[in-house]
């Protein structure tokens, strides 16, 4: 779906070089930090930006030159507004309806996103999740082939964010494809058929969530420290586990080791502690989460 | 497989679309307190106040005051909604992301434009009403012909075009803060010194420079159909020719987001 994509604006490469599919029918998840090319990427899809090189094909069609036969075929959910300051929220969905040839049934819509509540609270004064979920109806009101949504549940309340997921749950199971830009890890791993990490602009690693995170059947322990770590910590650290185990430093008073855990490595852990005078203030041992994955990838966390 | 979501994407008609976005942007337009003060109140109070003072220092000549100053009043009216409540609402859509979600709607362009200019028609048809109505009862006379009629409805039409281009070059070019100042600034400054409500003779030597302003062009136009019963060539050219700069302008320079 997309080629070696390049979009660079003045001296900064948004995207560059970026490859990546999106099947369809699945749930895609396009994951990374805060400007990764995560929006620049989705906004060349959706056609508001041309690819300045490489190639976009968005169920097909060049999604810039054939603009106007792809946007009936698809749902966008913009980050933030796309309605008018003065509107009611039912009657911009209403409106958004109206230029759809077979639209959903709204006031469905309505009572599965909890907009009744809304009621003629204009626009502008709506909370960020009540916006959130207005965009997100706007976005499949028009039965769409394909919806792209930006962030869905950024700002939402747990309750929001449950209805948003099962909405997006729903779409996949009736056939329609949704891709999703997150820097939830938790969204990304429950929603995700696959999931496309980038950072920096290029893409990280690709697989289902499952491949990203158990496949290896790697485990990870979190040591968090009380006083800073001396600079020479990871790597004494990694000397002291072999070449089995990866260490790396999340911040200056915890470390991230992936490898086995088993009580071998973690009676290691705790002798390295000895024997250093670093005093844990604690040791954690969990599954590999996305979170990790990426840290481990770009040695950089995803939400700082 | 046939879910609640099972795909069935599809514009709707054209026709249906445009409908929708106009009748969409007139509610919004008439729910806005302060488009509706400017739409009637002010060209009202103008037309009433305009009588009275008239009345009191013999201002101007020969005509009935009220024949005098409701072409002109209607062309302030027209004005207000084409320019200032457009580009002020078009400022606002830019800023809420309104246009770029519309962007990525099965609406195309050329339809949000059509459904605009809808919008436009709608509320100065309104406008005509209100206005026109208050006019006949304070013994507004126009002179009623084919050329009169033809001639003012084509400079409302021409009016409106030239207008709600310049509305459009503001609204896509500056922040809306600075649009929504702008467009007042420049509509109370047409207004008193445009030679809109006001004929041009009254500007003395300034007229001749004054008659090639959109302003003059749609006071004068309408103030030559209904007043002097003659069809308005030279004021419709004027207008025109504005439209078709502030198309050219608009095109170019339009910031979407």
């Amino acid at each position: 779906m997309v080629d070696d994509l390049r979009m660079t604006y003045g001296e900064t490469a948004a995207v560059d070089g970026l490859s990546l599919a999106v099947p369809r029918g699945s749930v895609t998840a396009v994951l990374g930090p805060n400007g990764a090319g995560k929006t620049t990427t989705l906004e060349t899809c959706e056609g508001y930006r041309r690819a300045q090189s490489g190639s976009v094909r968005v169920l097909g069609l060049d999604p810039h030159a054939r603009r106007r036969e792809l946007l009936p075929r698809i749902g966008v959910m913009l980050q933030t507004g796309g309605a008018w300051s003065g509107v009611h929220a039912v009657e911009m969905l209403r409106h958004v309806a109206a230029l759809h040839a077979h639209p959903q049934d709204v006031d469905m819509l309505v009572e599965r996103l909890g907009l009744g509540s809304c009621g003629r609270t204009p626009y502008r004064r709506l909370s960020g999740g009540q916006q959130q979920r207005l965009g997100l109806a706007m976005a499949v009101v028009g039965r769409p082939e394909l919806v792209f949504v930006d962030e869905p549940t950024a700002g939402m309340d747990p309750q929001a964010r449950r209805a948003t997921w099962e909405l997006l749950e729903e779409l996949r199971a009736d056939g329609v494809t949704v891709v999703l830009t997150t820097h939830y890890m938790d969204e990304a791993e429950r929603l995700a058929d696959l999931v496309h990490v980038i950072d920096h602009g290029r893409l990280v690693t690709s697989g289902t969530p499952y491949e990203l995170t158990r496949g290896t059947g790697q485990s990870t322990i979190r040591l968090v420290v009380t006083e800073p770590f001396p600079p020479e910590a990871p790597a004494s650290l990694q000397r002291t586990l072999g070449p089995d185990a990866d260490v790396r430093a999340v911040n200056a008073q915890s470390l991230l080791i992936t490898g086995p855990a088993d009580a071998t490595t973690l009676a290691k852990v705790s002798a390295w502690c000895e024997e250093h005078g670093v005093l844990p203030e604690s040791l954690s041992l969990g599954q590999r989460t996305l979170e990790d994955v990426f840290l481990q990838l770009t040695g950089r966390e995803l939400v700082p | 497989m046939s879910g609640t979501f099972t795909p069935a994407p599809g514009a709707a008609p054209l026709t249906v679309m445009v409908r929708a976005q106009a009748a969409m942007e007139t509610r919004l337009l008439l729910r806005n307190g302060e488009q509706v003060l400017l739409a009637v109140i002010i060209p009202l109070l103008v037309l009433v106040g305009g009588i009275v003072a008239a009345g009191r220092f013999d201002l101007i000549g020969t005509s009935r005051p009220v024949d005098l100053l409701t072409p002109g009043v209607l062309a302030l009216a027209v004005m207000s909604t084409s320019f200032t409540s457009l580009a002020i609402a078009t400022g606002f859509e830019r800023r809420y992301g309104v246009l770029k979600r519309l962007g990525a709607s099965p609406l195309p362009r050329s339809g949000l434009l059509a459904g605009k200019v809808g919008a436009l028609l709608v509320v100065e048809a309104l406008q005509v009403v209100v206005i026109g109505g208050t006019a006949l009862l304070l013994g507004w006379d126009p002179v009623l012909s084919a050329a009169s009629l033809s001639g003012a409805l084509v400079t409302v039409l021409a009016g409106t075009a030239a207008f709600a281009s310049l509305g459009l070059l503001l609204a896509g070019a500056l922040r809306a803060e600075a649009t929504l100042a702008a467009a007042n600034l420049v509509y109370l400054l047409l207004m008193a010194g445009g030679a809109v409500v006001l004929p041009l003779e009254s500007y003395g030597g300034a007229g001749d420079l004054l008659a090639l302003l959109p302003s003059a062009a749609l006071g004068e136009g309408l103030r030559t159909a209904l007043l002097d019963g003659a069809f308005p060539a030279g004021q419709l050219l004027v207008l025109a020719a504005w439209a078709v700069l502030g198309t050219v302008a608009t095109t170019r320079t339009f910031k979407w987001e």
